[in-house]
């Protein structure tokens, strides 16, 4: 099956009386990494959550691998195959590296790639050597190698990575850009937030641009790399 | 030596069965954040359960299988109450939630009576472990040796629970982030549902292993939840192991604070409790808990200042008010006369709870002091009834500064629990000070001056007062004070930031507040004649919480309104019925149910904020 594994139109999202995002338009094809990009407060976790079924108030249509997503509580929108990594990382910090990845398992999908605790950790090496430790003695980076695993255990075909760059070191950065590149090997679909125009470039095949809430500029990696206008508009500071 | 280590044992079977019913209460907190207060009527479920199955089955299979049966009904007791009730509640602020299961509580205390009867039943004994053992030489019954093995086996198989199983593993990352742990697929309806089983059932199991041991009766619900409560905030919301440790303290504690205090242990466990919270405030294993997770924050509205309408309606009832003893006969005036002082109690409890966001679970405390500082001195000193009405507001506001001091630096469940330890501690002493206080026979002849002792006299004096009271409440909360308090219940980091001293407003406020109830609690007292020490009990606290959430916490009419409405019922309800908590409690789930935000609240949303001028030019906008 080809196709597109998302598809969201018309996407409006409140917070309490706040309107946040405004006809977000957004799509993403079977086995594609899209980047999501805008500046501090443009919409990018709004539009994120609101996939997700986390924001209380959304109109608009999401269908994810054909279905409509618009109306389910996250849970289901995760078993279908939908896996979210916050920007917050959010790790269960009481819980060891095992159990959080425990908490992520759902069964295999008929389709796509099966992904055990061993597979993830000889794609992060660095968790392999710290199983029983608890989240909350893990550095910034190895927390989020942690966050993204855990996901992966929900073997989804497709994955939300909320700024997956954010203060991390520039090693640290090279082995997620890795990682990714890995996810798209296997098949999975990926959109990507981010504010460092460099690592999507190297990761994404196209990108969106964000702002205020509002989609303001679509197009290939390259053609962004080369529009130096809508750089200066909407992403340097 | 033998008496003592007799004792120590005494302790450990105590703390077991305390444990047990701790541990549920933990467990269903950890997960839903609900601080259920029905944990104690479902231990007292499992002891009459229990009983009544062990009274028709015989023989061990038939005691060791009504323990064990009536846990799994308690159990499914909880699923029913979770699916029917908190279910609907996860997201209504934590009082609704605490009232709704106060509701529970009602409902049951009827239900158990009309099933049960009001006599005390004793069950049998537990077949095979009905002996005695010899501890060095002195007689030590098995059953409690029993009791003694059982905790740490139930701490190790809960332990194994949570910490080896996909179950468990899935509890925890709930306990520490709901919607994360949704975001990754877990089921939480489900999650939430099992847990409230399994929490349910440890109460159950706990009443129902009370019957060899003691009486079953209708009054072991609110004991056992207060002390569990004490266990679980000292030993750290959420935390099993906190618990077992906090149950091993209090065990002892209660065990060998009757040798050296005999009728104190309560204040003793009580400080105990006040004590570690001062020194680590979120009890002994427990965290500071994480800002809230998944929790919707409702953003607390904000309050304006009476718009024309609103006036022009307070006028009416004051003018009203001042109308009705011409038209009233004295039986109506009286059930008048004890709104407004309720109302002015209310009031007093809104204005830290609303305005200052500390919940207090021990409000009766300030009005009993007041009521408690009047009559002392007619009793002691034969002062008269204007001296008793001016001590009586400077009674309970040293009281209130005092333990203000302590219980403004916690906050949430943790500041709940302090309030509610010092009110116990006040009344253990009023309860039990016998040569001052007249402990239960409590304090007679407190009549209002001659002056002021017809009916409608005294109904306009507390009119006077109460209407005086609620006014300078809310004139205190427009003040600048009432904006600094505001401020910092809404965010205390910022207001720190911009210098504004948080804990010493909120101390003043507990202090104020704690004043207006004493002011209260000493109209009361001359209104009624008499003072006891239930004045200062729990079911005093938990009226006014109830006065408060039925009227809305963010509104300033909503205690008065709530007032006469929980008065009213309870009036009318008491003169038809017997069933009045049943009644009652139906009342409050279906209000809580009906109107999450309570009954002002919704009007207002209802009426689009029609008193509110302001309000409406920001709704248009
Ligand atoms: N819980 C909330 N309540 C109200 N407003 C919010 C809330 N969360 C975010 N916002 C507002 O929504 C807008 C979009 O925020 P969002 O977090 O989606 O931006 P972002 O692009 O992810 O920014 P960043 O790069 O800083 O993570 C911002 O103006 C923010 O202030
Ligand atoms: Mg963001």
């Amino acid at each position: 099956m080809t196709g597109q594994m998302l598809t969201i139109e018309k996407l409006n999202s409140f917070y309490g009386r706040a309107h946040i995002l405004f006809d977000v338009a957004l799509e993403a094809a079977r086995g594609e990494v899209v980047a999501l990009l805008g500046r501090n407060g443009a919409g990018k976790s709004t539009t994120f959550r609101s996939i997700m079924g986390l924001v209380e108030s959304r109109r608009g249509h999401i269908a994810f691998a054909g279905q409509d997503i618009s109306r389910r509580p996250p849970h289901e929108i995760a078993r279908l195959g939908l896996g979210y990594v916050p920007e917050d990382r959010r790790i269960f910090t009481d819980l060891t590296v095992m159990e959080n990845l425990e908490v992520g398992r759902q069964p295999p999908r008929r389709e796509g790639a099966s992904w055990t605790p061993e597979r993830l950790f000889a794609l992060f090496p660095n968790l392999a050597e710290m199983r029983d430790r608890p989240g909350g003695r893990m550095s910034g980076g190895e927390q989020q190698m942690l966050t993204i695993a855990r996901t992966l255990m929900g073997n989804p075909a497709m994955i939300l990575l909320d700024e997956p760059s954010e203060g991390l070191a520039p090693r640290i950065i090279e082995m997620m850009a890795h990682a990714i590149l890995e996810l798209k090997k296997e098949g999975v679909t990926v959109i990507l937030s981010e504010q460092n125009l460099h690592f999507a470039s190297v990761v994404s095949d196209r990108a969106y641009v964000i702002e205020k809430g509002r989609i303001r500029y679509q197009g290939t990696m390259k053609e962004l790399a080369a529009d130096e206008d809508v750089r200066r508009a909407y992403l340097t500071l | 030596m033998a008496f003592y280590v007799a004792q120590f044992l005494s302790g450990l079977s105590q703390a077991a069965s305390l444990f047990l019913v701790a541990a549920g209460l933990s467990i269903i907190f950890g997960v839903t954040r609900i601080v259920n207060f029905a944990h104690g009527s479902f231990y007292m479920l499992g002891a009459y359960l229990a009983y009544m199955m062990a009274d028709m089955w015989s023989g061990a299979v038939g005691f060791w299988g009504a323990i064990l049966l009536s846990a799994l009904t308690v159990g499914l007791l909880g699923v029913a109450m979770e699916v029917l009730l908190l279910r609907r509640l996860y997201r209504s602020p934590e009082l609704f939630q605490l009232l709704a299961t106060f509701g529970v509580v009602l409902v049951v205390q009827d239900v158990a009576l009309a099933i049960w009867g009001p006599e005390d039943l004793l069950g049998p004994r537990a077949p095979g472990l009905d002996g005695v053992v010899r501890i060095f030489g002195l007689p030590f019954p098995q059953y409690e040796l029993f009791l003694i093995v059982l905790g740490p086996a139930v701490l190790g198989l809960l332990w194994l629970t949570f910490h080896r199983t996909r179950w468990g593993t899935l509890v925890r990352a709930a306990t520490q982030d709901r919607e994360m742990t949704a975001a990754l697929g877990v089921n939480q309806t489900w999650l939430f549902t099992s847990v409230l089983f399994l929490g349910s059932a440890l109460a159950g199991l706990g009443g129902a292993l009370q019957i060899p041991r003691e009486a079953v009766n209708l009054q072991m619900d609110i004991n056992i939840v207060v002390e569990a409560f004490v266990v679980v905030v000292v030993g750290g919301m959420g935390s099993v192991t906190g618990a077992f440790l906090a149950a091993l303290l209090i065990g002892q504690l209660q065990a060998f604070g009757i040798l050296i205090f005999p009728g104190i242990t309560l204040v003793l466990v009580f400080l105990v409790m006040a004590v570690v919270l001062v020194v680590r405030p979120y009890g002994l294993l427990g965290r500071a808990p994480a800002t809230a997770r998944g929790e919707s924050h409702a953003l607390e509205p904000p309050l304006y200042p009476a718009g024309r309408g609103l006036q022009f309606a307070g006028l009416a009832l004051i003018v009203a008010l001042i109308a009705l003893p011409a038209v009233l006969g004295d039986y109506a005036l009286v059930v008048l006369t004890e709104v407004l002082i309720l109302a002015l109690f209310a009031a007093s409890l809104h204005f830290i709870m609303g305005p200052g966001g500390m919940i207090s679970f021990g409000h009766a405390a300030y009005f009993g002091l007041g009521a408690y500082g009047a009559a002392l001195l007619v009793e002691h000193f034969d002062a008269g009834m204007v001296t008793g009405l001016v001590v009586a507001p400077l009674a309970a506001g040293v009281g209130a500064l005092l333990f203000g001091w302590f219980c403004v630096r916690l906050s949430g469940v943790y500041l709940a629990m302090l309030t509610l330890a010092f009110a116990q501690i006040v009344w253990s002493v009023a309860f039990q000070w016998y040569s001052v206080t007249g402990g239960d026979n409590g304090i007679l002849g407190v009549w209002p001056a001659a002056w002021a002792s017809p009916k409608w006299v005294f109904y306009y004096l507390t009119l006077v007062l109460c209407t005086g009271g609620v006014l300078l409440l809310r004139r205190i909360i427009f003040a600048p004070f009432g904006y600094a308090l505001r401020a910092g219940r809404d965010s205390p980091l910022r207001s720190d930031a911009i210098g504004l001293d948080v804990t010493r407003y909120q101390w003043l406020a507990f202090t104020l507040a704690g004043t207006f109830a004493g002011l209260a609690g000493g109209l009361y007292a001359y209104a009624k004649g008499s003072v006891f020490p239930t004045l200062l009990d729990i079911p005093i606290s938990v009226d006014g919480l109830v006065m408060v959430l039925l009227g809305g916490v963010q509104t300033l009419s909503g205690p008065i309104v709530g007032a006469a409405v929980f008065h009213g019922l309870e009036t009318e309800m008491v003169r038809y019925t017997d069933y009045w908590r049943l009644l009652l409690g139906l009342t409050i789930i279906l209000l809580v149910l009906v109107f999450p935000q309570g009954i002002v609240g919704a009007l207002q949303s209802r009426l689009g904020a029609r008193f509110s001028p302001r309000l409406r030019e920001q709704v248009a906008r």
